[in-house]
């Protein structure tokens, strides 16, 4: 991890609050590009909701966010349309739309975004998008509706990767995935951020994720990010609830595993 | 900014040569798959060193403009393999829509789905009404079984809360009979009678089937969604397993409501119309309104008020039915809520229409005319 990268997401003092409840106030933090950050935080820090002010869907109260070195504003300028090329989200459910199959939802982007686009050419996007994502070629022309959870949300990350962005956001990727496919995703994860030089913003409660794919994890609690770094890092510091998280039962049994990975390659 | 992708041909001993340039990635492409397509093969080889980016769109022009013509790929950077080598790794031919089936095929096919679902709905429906009277006469044998608080709480969100919509409608409907009336009587120079057609008219027919319909969007719809949400979120089976019988709590409750509440809210529709077109007498054809319900008295046999009274509970019956009926047969995801509180409505109409017809001839029949 080269810490001398250039920023891909810069947040500061970013303040949010839902009526009297405050969620964020003041977070700061620093995406460097090309980084897996992985984001945790206690059920209700506002994990999702950091994520949702980062990508213009909820307004903070205060606050400045630039990504690559533009800051986004309220604006519908093109300046901002470009902007939003420059990412893709799979959202926690997939967020399919329901009436296209598969492979018409990774049409949609391209779609809006490139109406040039011939009908041949956006159909063998979508097929080796959707084979990219890990689905099997006959996932293409299925619905939503007849999709298993796992297979959603590869279909949510095809979608997401549709327009080639250099900024992924995955909310919660392997949450309700057995251990087998959620740690078949984080694979695809960790290979398709290498290939396609992707910055991965992350959020998610699984410390296997975490330990296996995460270059560094920022922490939410107490309304800011209160601490980001490797997990060794973390682990360093005194925060109560960083301590119970990753020394807690299952966060020592994450790091056994990872040990035992790791003497098993060596 | 980069240059839009583009490129040049030149001609060697080995063969034609395609050189690249600019940024072959979504937003630099405009026509240039359609020109790369225009190319014919064969081409020797397709140079990519000059290339300013690229990503795996432009990648998977590249492998496969190379595929169609036999050509070499030349001078491509580490990022540009990789994306190379991703994107043909990832090629398989994959469907984008479901095959389209044969027109013929499928109009049959579709005829044959939808007379065994209407067969199945009627099925569904005939089991859940048998369903229901189990638990009538269970309730009838164990009283202190019913839900009185549940009971009472319908009647308060089918009865009292539709009093507003209903008495607006039926006062509106009540002017629009005497009006329409009014007109096309003036022609006989017997507008006297519009007393009759509004008193007859509201008492036997529209006073309980406009509030029957109304009842159905209101209420018939609500039962739907409230069901279907309480099946997809496993209330209902939660209730199974702690052994309270869903029929039982939920169903009883409301179909007993709408039982209750129709006739009542048929009677007050039918009040309220006549009020209305009692306004519309005495503003418009200076009919003083002692006089009107005097006639009224005159004109309306009672038994059109039992025509009236005694469809009401049916038409109650059969919109609480089919809403939760088909509340009950949601299944797997939530598209299904709006799919099955959209039949819940029109089917309950529907039957009450039809119902409604066989009440006519037979109310005629028994000389109730």
């Amino acid at each position: 991890m080269d810490l001398n990268a250039p920023i891909a997401i810069r947040v500061r003092g970013i303040c949010n609050s839902f009526g009297d409840q405050v969620i964020h106030d003041g977070v700061d933090l620093d995406v460097r590009n090309g980084e897996i950050l992985g984001v945790v935080g206690g059920s209700g820090t506002g994990k999702s909701v950091l994520m949702r002010t980062i990508i213009g869907l909820q307004r903070p109260i205060a606050g400045e966010i630039e990504i690559f070195g533009e800051p986004m504003t309220e604006e519908d300028s093109d300046a901002q349309l470009d902007l939003r090329r420059r990412w893709g989200v799979m959202f926690q459910g997939g967020a399919l739309f329901s009436t296209l199959t598969v492979a018409e939802n990774v049409q949609v982007p391209l779609r809006e975004f490139y109406p040039g686009l011939t009908p041949q050419l956006l159909d063998e996007i979508a097929a080796y998008k959707v084979v990219m994502a890990g689905l099997p070629a006959n996932a293409g022309p299925k619905y939503p509706s007849e999709l298993s959870g796992g297979m959603k949300k590869r279909a949510g990350l095809a979608r997401a990767l549709a327009l080639d962005p250099r900024l992924l956001f995955l909310d919660e990727p392997t949450a309700g995935l057995d251990p087998i496919s959620a740690a078949a995703f984080d694979e695809l994860t960790m290979s398709l951020s290498k290939t396609l030089g992707l910055t991965v913003f992350l959020i998610t409660h699984d410390l296997d994720t975490l330990y296996a794919i995460c270059d560094r994890v920022a922490v939410l609690a107490d309304h800011k990010v209160v601490a980001v770094g490797t997990i060794p890092e973390l682990l360093a510091t005194d925060h109560p609830w960083i301590q119970s998280y990753f020394n807690g039962p299952r966060g020592r049994a994450a790091q056994t595993a990872v040990d035992r990975h790791m003497a098993k390659g060596a | 900014m980069a240059s839009m992708a583009d490129f040049t041909e030149t001609q060697a001993e080995a063969g034609r040569t395609l050189r690249v340039t600019g940024r072959m990635t979504l937003s630099g492409l405009a026509d240039f798959p359609q020109r790369l397509d225009a190319v014919e093969a064969p081409v020797a080889a397709i140079d990519i060193s000059a290339l300013d980016r690229i990503d795996t769109v432009g990648a998977w022009i590249v492998h496969r403009f190379a595929a169609r013509t036999g050509a070499k790929i030349l001078g491509a950077s580490d990022e540009a393999a990789r994306l190379m080598s991703l994107v043909s790794r990832s090629e398989e031919s994959v469907r984008v829509r479901p095959e389209a089936p044969n027109p013929v095929v499928r109009v049959v096919t579709e005829i044959g789905d939808a007379t065994v679902v209407a067969l199945r709905t009627l099925a569904g429906l005939v089991a859940f009404f048998g369903a229901i009277l189990v638990a009538t006469w269970d309730i009838m044998r164990h009283p202190r079984r019913l839900r009185i608080n549940a009971i009472v709480h319908r009647f308060e969100l089918v009865g009292v809360k539709a009093l507003g919509i209903i008495g607006l409608m039926s006062f509106l409907i009540g002017i629009v009979i005497a009006q329409q009336g009014a007109v096309q009587l003036q022609q006989f120079g017997a507008e006297a009678l519009t007393v009759n057609l509004v008193g007859r008219i509201t008492t036997r027919e529209l006073g309980v089937l406009m509030t029957a319909i109304m009842v159905a969007g209101r209420s018939g719809s609500a039962f739907a969604a409230q069901l279907g949400t309480m099946k997809l979120t496993e209330e209902i089976d939660a209730m199974r397993t702690i052994g309270v019988s869903p029929i039982e709590a939920l169903v009883i409750p409301r179909m007993l409501a709408a039982i209750v509440m129709m006739p009542l809210l048929g009677f007050y529709a039918t009040v309220v119309s006549i009020f209305g077109g009692g306004l519309f007498c005495w503003v418009s054809l200076d009919l003083p309104p002692i006089t009107f319900v005097q006639r009224l008295q005159e004109v309306i046999p009672i038994t059109d008020l039992w025509v009236g009274l005694l469809k009401a509970p049916v038409f109650g019956a059969i919109i609480a039915l089919s809403g939760c009926f088909q509340g009950m047969q949601v299944e797997s995801n939530a598209e299904q809520i709006g799919l099955r509180t959209t039949s819940a409505v029109v089917q309950a109409i529907f039957l009450v229409i039809v119902l409604d017809a066989f009440f006519a001839v037979f109310f005629s029949q028994i000389g109730w005319i």
